[in-house]
């Protein structure tokens, strides 16, 4: 269980080593909170999507299995949508179509098609708590170096940053930041390769 | 005229929607590696984003809103757009056959594309400019943004592979190979993109 959740996180992160679900990855980090709330969302959907095709599995048909996956996961992307309209509207509001688009993040789907399908239920929630942990965790990474590199401040509070580039809470300073960080975790990994 | 002509401009070059937006990342990165895959990736996408802008849109208005049920939307248009894929490919399997073995492989994929269920949400919530009581885009519109959001998908993939081609015969740092300098170029990309920001029509 515990080792579910770990390899989630680190050995197999999504957005780190399996490279999915770049488009919310790269498009809500510009600030911190932002990163989090869109990572814990995920977690959200992922977790529960995670248990309900699981618990499914046996009655779904192999044909259209991957429509029913996708409405699984549509039914909990909504709920996520409408819980956040009510409760939290900034955060709604600085995410904006990205909410409803978690439907079509990769990570989820390929969870339930690689995971959930083949695998019980308390197994399947690991899967998804470690997976969205690791999809959170790197967001919060990405949208950390954004925040301050690019607006000053961490979670809207000011580091001292006189001059900040703007140009890293645009389009190409999300690009930069992930290709720098992908390079760093090479390196790494061509370190630990060598030992 | 003007109107759609401006919303077409607006789509494919200042907001476009890989650069600028960010939707259809998945897809910009995992199939950019040939110029030719590239171009056919693109062609598929503006084909069902122009259909899906069409289908949604009359989901809609007239599933959606006349049932008051509006929340149902991401789940009704992802099914919708599910569907219509599947549908393409049938159509394309029996009719233009040559056609769908330049597709073919692609079109599945297009149902978890962002930009897709992106456009067709974007279009029942952009303010109309043609038609200021109707609330949001018209069929016209939504349409004309379909197509040309399609395109500029179509453009920035291709310009990103043109890249990604040349990328393959020069001499990278080992750490930086494969994933980390495409991103590091679509930066670059992006910042040429960046040009047409201030522009508004």
């Amino acid at each position: 269980m515990i080792k579910t959740i770990k390899n989630g996180i680190i050995k197999e992160n999504p957005t780190f080593i399996q490279l999915l679900g770049m488009c919310p990855t790269l498009a809500v980090t510009t600030s911190l909170a932002n990163g989090i709330g869109m990572g814990l969302s995920v977690t959200f959907v992922l977790t529960l999507s995670n248990m309900l095709v699981s618990m499914l599995r046996k009655m779904i048909p192999q044909k259209i299995r991957i429509a029913a996956y996708v409405v699984i996961i549509a039914t909990f992307v909504t709920v996520v949508d409408l819980i956040l309209k009510a409760y939290i509207p900034a955060l709604s509001q600085s995410l904006g179509l990205f909410i409803p688009l978690i439907v079509v993040n990769c990570i989820i789907l390929a969870r339930a098609e690689a995971f959930a399908s083949k695998n019980g239920v308390m197994k399947s929630a690991a899967d998804g708590i470690g997976m969205g942990l690791g999809f959170t965790i790197a967001l919060s990474i990405i949208s950390a170096i954004r925040e301050i590199l690019g607006n000053g401040t961490i979670l809207g509070m000011s580091v001292g940053i006189t001059s900040p580039a703007t140009i890293m809470l645009l389009p190409p300073g999300g690009f930069l930041t992930l290709g720098l960080l992908l390079g760093i975790i090479n390196v790494i990994k061509n370190r630990k390769g060598e030992r | 005229m003007p109107a759609l002509i401006g919303i077409a401009l607006t789509s494919i070059f200042v907001q476009n929607f890989v650069l600028v937006k960010f939707y259809g990342i998945c897809p910009f990165l995992g199939v950019s590696k040939k110029l030719d895959t590239a171009l056919g990736m693109g062609m598929a996408v503006t084909f069902v984003m122009t259909l899906a802008s069409i289908m949604t849109w009359l989901c809609q208005k007239f599933i959606l809103v006349p049932l008051n049920i509006e929340y149902m939307q991401t789940i009704a248009f992802i099914v919708i757009i599910a569907a219509l894929v599947q549908f393409v490919e049938m159509f394309l399997q029996k009719s233009i056959p040559s056609l769908y073995s330049a597709l073919g492989i692609y079109l599945p994929l297009i149902t978890t594309n962002c930009a897709v269920l992106g456009v067709a949400l974007l279009n029942v919530r952009t303010a109309s400019v043609i038609d200021p009581t109707a609330g949001s885009y018209t069929l016209i519109e939504s349409i004309v943004n379909g197509f040309s959001a399609g395109i500029g998908f179509m453009l920035a993939i291709v310009l990103f592979a043109g890249v990604r081609e040349r990328l393959e015969s020069s001499d990278i740092p080992n750490s930086l190979q494969g994933m980390p300098i495409a991103l590091i170029s679509a930066s670059l990309l992006a910042i040429a993109f960046l040009g047409f920001a201030g522009m508004s029509f």
